[in-house]
């Protein structure tokens, strides 16, 4: 620690100002801290991100030498040719979006529409309603999903997209729950006044939720949409119960599912092709899973700042 | 939520029709709340009992009673220790990811610079985060901190603490990445929370002469202590509905296999649900606010008054009566 100050004289109590601060300024030594412990979290939590880009574009022979530890010595995309050969990435990432995209405008949509009827009118059974709505939400998934496959089968909506989009249009879509409180909690806050002043003007109840309430809600529906993508894009559990069908399968699938099954779909893909491709090793299945996510980064990327800053207005938080 | 009560009185034609409205506008939750979770959950409370086989022409249903239950128990080899584990893991890690959830929300509240760098990394593992991409990076070993050495936590900690506990533990610092990626959301919640509350407080504290530290446990936590208890429970459901859950694969493979089938399957998810909602009332009676002092007194008080009151209006009534009667005899 060497401290040059122009100054001559260091008091005792210049020297602590500077590394603790003062009761106005943040000190030198404090904001160390902070930032050394910001950086290091920032690292462990991008490791894994790191890690992946660094093997996935690393040839069979980097993989084995052991000199080779982060920086591959060529970047090799041959590993995301063949994994996106095995994966059919174009087709399965165009059944990705309409999977994730139909559901998730569908519950835009839907919970807007619920979260808005929670928020403005009052009528008999609304806490009892809300009750049930959290209650909904802890419930663990499993006790609903197996009567629900067989109830979706009798419903012939089994292993095709309306096995997803039925439930969305209901307000019954993956986490619902959690998007009609972020509407119920935004819409409570639009001033009654404003409605109301609409409605002497002529707006019936549904002109005036779609003229006046819904424009002003433009972050919480920014929220609910990239959440709501995120987490169907995610979920690769009941997408293959519902969608792509666990016991027959039907022609659906996503990245995130086809990755599931890489290695075996991998395997068979190579013995098909014979001698075109290399066999499977960590790199390969690092780039498959790169292919995965990389639609949603890119979109992130894109969208961040509108997303952090609609965080902020929607009161997410939802006392 | 109706914050002005109104003197009971019939409710008038328009406020009638306004509450037809906010039927119709919940209606579709209604319906789908009947139709994919009151009803699946009868069904499913149904199957428990029951003995399903699939045969071309359909289902089979035969009444087994509480077999399914008891077979869960002593039968099964991997349920019981899978729900030990389970309930372990999660009583670990969630207060590991709360308090860490919390520390992260506090040093991004703090005036830095490239507050937005930051806040973009620390929620890239909301985005990310999906059971297979895990299971792929937890395959590669890219889900430990690279110079941690497990085998030595685990020595010293079985030392002195029962294995299974030691390997719980040590299985936390095993995943400790994962562990700090599912905790995105979290950071979101307390960080909304935390700029929420009103910088006065700080200010009226700072002139009094408190310091950072002194703010923190007097301010900031006690306002956001409600959030400290959604953010647990969020992480107790998001703990057990995750694909890496090790109960979930279990659940499922019991569905599709033909000696155990549906029944057994629904009666472990009921068993699962049960132990679930017992971790989360735990959570909420360790973390529920309790009520501060003042209106403790303030409650009492009212008690006091009504009682005085009504002492009041019962000495009232005796007298009225004893008057009543003496002027009776006196007649």
């Amino acid at each position: 620690m060497n401290i040059r100050c122009k100054k001559p004289q260091i008091s005792r109590d210049k020297v602590k100002k500077f590394f603790l601060g003062s009761k106005d300024k943040q000190g030198f030594g404090k904001m160390t801290i902070i930032y050394a412990l910001l950086i290091c979290i920032g690292f462990v939590y991008l490791y894994p991100l790191l890690y992946m880009i660094s093997r996935s574009f690393m040839p069979l022979d980097d993989l084995l030498d052991t000199s080779v530890d982060w920086i591959p010595s060529t970047f090799y995309i041959k590993n995301y040719v063949n994994a996106a050969k095995s994966m059919n990435f174009w087709k399965t990432f165009g059944q990705s979006v309409i999977i994730a995209g139909l559901p998730t405008l569908l519950n835009v949509v839907v919970c807007s529409i619920i979260g808005y009827g929670f928020a403005r009118y009052n009528f008999r059974g609304k806490k009892i309603m809300l009750g049930i709505l959290i209650f909904s939400f802890i419930l663990p998934a499993q006790v609903t999903m197996m009567p629900n496959y067989v109830w979706y089968s009798d419903l012939k909506i089994l292993n095709s997209l309306n096995a997803f989009i039925l439930p969305a249009a209901l307000g019954q879509g993956l986490k619902s729950q959690i998007f009609i409180l972020i509407f119920y909690n935004f819409f409570r806050q639009v001033p009654q006044a404003l409605i109301e002043a609409s409605k002497i003007d002529g707006a019936g109840h549904f002109k005036s939720f779609v003229k006046i309430a819904l424009p002003s809600a433009a972050p919480a529906i920014l929220v609910v949409f990239l959440f709501s993508i995120v987490w169907y894009w995610n979920e690769s559990y009941l997408t293959q119960l519902y969608v792509c069908g666990a016991v027959s399968k039907s022609d659906w699938s996503t990245l995130v599912v086809s990755l599931k099954n890489f290695a075996d779909s991998y395997t068979t893909q190579a013995s098909v092709t014979g001698s075109g491709m290399v066999s499977l090793n960590e790199s390969i299945k690092m780039s498959g899973t790169m292919l995965s996510i990389l639609p949603l980064l890119i979109m992130y990327f894109v969208l961040q700042r509108q997303f952090v800053e609609s965080l902020d207005r929607t009161g997410i938080t939802g006392e | 939520m109706s914050r002005e009560k109104t003197v009971k009185r019939k409710t008038g034609h328009l406020k009638k029709k306004e509450e037809h409205v906010g039927y119709l506008f919940v209606l579709p939750w209604i319906i789908g709340m009947l139709l994919f979770v009151i009803y699946p959950l009868t069904q499913s409370f149904q199957y428990a009992f029951y003995k399903i086989k699939m045969t071309p022409k359909g289902r089979v249903l035969t009444w087994v009673g509480m077999k399914n239950y008891l077979d869960i128990w002593q039968k099964d080899v991997n349920f019981p220790t899978e729900l030990a584990g389970y309930a372990l893991n999660t009583l670990l890690a969630v207060p590991v990811i709360v308090v860490f959830a919390l520390i992260i929300s506090l040093l991004l509240n703090s005036k830095i610079r490239m507050k937005g760098v930051f806040r973009l990394i620390f929620f890239l593992p909301v985005i990310i985060a999906s059971g297979p991409v895990m299971a792929q990076l937890a395959d590669q070993g890219a889900a430990t901190i690279p110079s941690m050495n497990t085998v030595m936590i685990y020595q010293v900690l079985n030392g002195f603490l029962p294995g299974m506990i030691a390997e719980a533990i040590t299985n936390l610092f095993d995943n400790m990445i994962m562990i700090l990626w599912y905790s995105g959301v979290q950071i979101l919640l307390f960080l909304a929370a935390i700029q929420k509350i009103d910088k006065s407080l700080y200010e009226a504290a700072k002139i009094d002469g408190s310091s950072t530290w002194e703010e923190f446990w007097k301010i900031t936590l006690p306002t956001i202590k409600p959030m400290v208890l959604l953010t647990a429970v969020y992480t107790v459901i998001f703990l057990s509905n995750n694909e890496q859950n090790g109960l979930i694969v279990l659940i499922q493979s019991a569905m599709f296999d033909v000696s155990r089938g549906y029944g057994y399957a629904s009666a472990m998810a009921w068993m699962y649900a049960i132990i679930v909602t017992v971790i989360v009332a735990l959570v909420a009676v360790l973390l529920i606010t309790k009520k501060d002092a003042y209106a403790k007194k303030e409650k009492a008080y009212r008690r006091e008054l009504k009682k005085e009151k009504r002492t009041l209006a019962k000495v009232r009534r005796k007298g009225e009566r004893y008057e009543h009667k003496m002027q009776k005899t006196s007649n």
